[in-house]
């Protein structure tokens, strides 16, 4: 019975099952306070987790989102009832925690990960066809460095409790997501008075939502980047048909709940600086095809036991903070009495996005076993 | 017979060394892998290639026979 579900999950059907979850889940969330085109951003939840700690204090963006703590527990459980659970470690650490880092400091330079890259195309914003062209283009070229024998080395079993470092830390989490304590005043549990993070849907639909997700990605081993990856590799279209059932639920679901707007300019939480959306992707595109898994998919891992995948999780909520306290993130298009003001990312970001692709080009040519 | 020792290494690599070994085309090709993402994404990928895989479960790892 088990092993009847681990097929179909592993199937056509199942990929294309969870993409369609996930596209009408975020929009969804959306329609129930989520920021818009923000139903589900993986990059920008744990930006917003990373602020409500006070890591950075961009007063906009803080929030603990449960769907973050839903999607590592999710995943938790599903592999706990097909016994997948498995503790691993070893693979690079401090690689990963680099590449998660940077990935994040990519992502926030587009406004997004590739998951709401997606979900931004879906809700009519066309800066993320510029987005998602440079996460083709970064993908690209760490295919190429996969092609010429990069790899970031074995992880080795390990003790259970290595594995569930991540899941604890999740749970402590969401504690204080729920009794959302005052450490001292004026301080943590910080929370946005205004602006993204101050939007969210009720905090048990944000966790039941997560934990779907989570469960049902750790089955399919959903992942945006593994999509476009697995196609250029091999021309493998299984994933990418999840992520095209995705990017088609939440289209439909956007228009009959009339979250569609089509343009470039001020788009919600985005910038049409083009080079920048470009740049940043790129960046991040490559991060995470040298990391082995979108943002989403280090997260399932993480829950399954995937200790590496934990410690580039927490390089991405690092990377969040300084992408904050250095301003290198972008800044959205404003408008002002009908002028519209293009934002995009200032000086330091893009010194910093440029420092990434060079670290990530380092890494993938020094990684290289030569048989 | 052709062996992959894919332990430990993660997503894509076990695909990746096992469509190596399939161009080789020294078969049957056994193929170690520690977890069910890289059992199912190998099974899919050599299937694709036109071999019979047949899976064993030894421990918590799973051997891979591929033949064509």
């Amino acid at each position: 019975m088990r092993e009847r579900w681990t097929r179909f999950f592993a199937s056509r059907w199942g990929i294309i099952l969870a993409g369609a979850t996930i596209g009408l889940l975020a929009s969804l969330l959306q329609y129930w306070g989520n920021p818009a085109n923000m139903g589900i951003c993986v990059a920008c939840f744990e930006r917003d987790i990373a602020g409500a700690l006070g890591l950075h204090r961009a007063a906009v963006v803080q929030y603990l989102r449960p769907e973050i703590m839903g999607f590592v527990l999710g995943s938790t459980i599903a592999a706990l009832l097909f016994r997948e659970f498995k503790a691993r470690a070893g693979s690079a650490p401090m690689v990963r925690f680099v590449l998660g880092a940077f990935a994040m400091i990519g992502a926030l330079a587009f406004l997004g990960c590739p998951w709401r890259a997606l979900l931004r195309l879906a809700g009519g914003d066309l800066n993320a066809l510029v987005g998602i062209a440079g996460l083709a283009v970064g993908i690209l070229v760490g295919v190429q460095f996969l092609k010429h024998g990069y790899n970031l080395g074995r992880s080795n079993k390990t003790y259970a409790s290595v594995g569930w470092m991540m899941p604890a830390l999740t749970i402590g989490l969401l504690l204080l997501a729920i009794y959302k304590p005052q450490f001292s005043e004026g301080g943590a549990i910080f929370s946005s008075a205004g602006g993204p993070g101050s939007m969210f849907a009720p905090l048990l639909v944000s966790l039941g939502a997560g934990l779907l997700i989570g469960f049902l990605a750790q089955r399919t081993r959903f992942c945006t980047m593994g999509s476009l990856r697995d196609v250029i590799l091999m021309g493998d279209a299984h994933l990418i048909s999840g992520v095209g059932a995705l990017v088609a639920v939440a289209l439909v679901s956007n228009l009959i709940l009339g979250q569609f707007q089509l343009g470039f300019a001020a788009q919600p939480v985005a910038h049409s600086n083009h080079l920048w959306n470009f740049g940043g992707m790129a960046l991040a595109g490559l991060a995470f095809a040298l990391a082995g898994g979108c943002p989403g998919r280090q997260l399932f891992l993480a829950g399954e036991g995937d200790s590496d995948a934990g410690v580039f999780v927490l390089g991405m909520i690092t990377g969040a903070a300084f992408a904050h306290n250095f301003a290198l993130a972008g800044k959205p298009d404003s408008l002002t009495d009908g002028v519209l003001a293009v934002g995009g990312i200032g000086s330091a970001g893009m010194v910093a996005v440029v420092i990434g692709l060079a670290v990530c080009l380092a890494i993938g040519f020094s990684m290289r076993e030569t048989a | 017979m052709a062996q992959v020792d894919a332990r430990g290494l993660s997503c894509p690599q076990p695909v990746i060394l096992t469509r190596k070994a399939i161009k080789a085309g020294t078969f049957p090709i056994q193929v170690t892998v520690e977890t069910v993402t890289s059992r199912e994404n190998v099974r899919r990928m050599a299937e694709r290639q036109g071999c019979q895989v047949a899976v064993r479960e030894e421990g918590d790892e799973f051997i891979l026979t591929l033949t064509r």
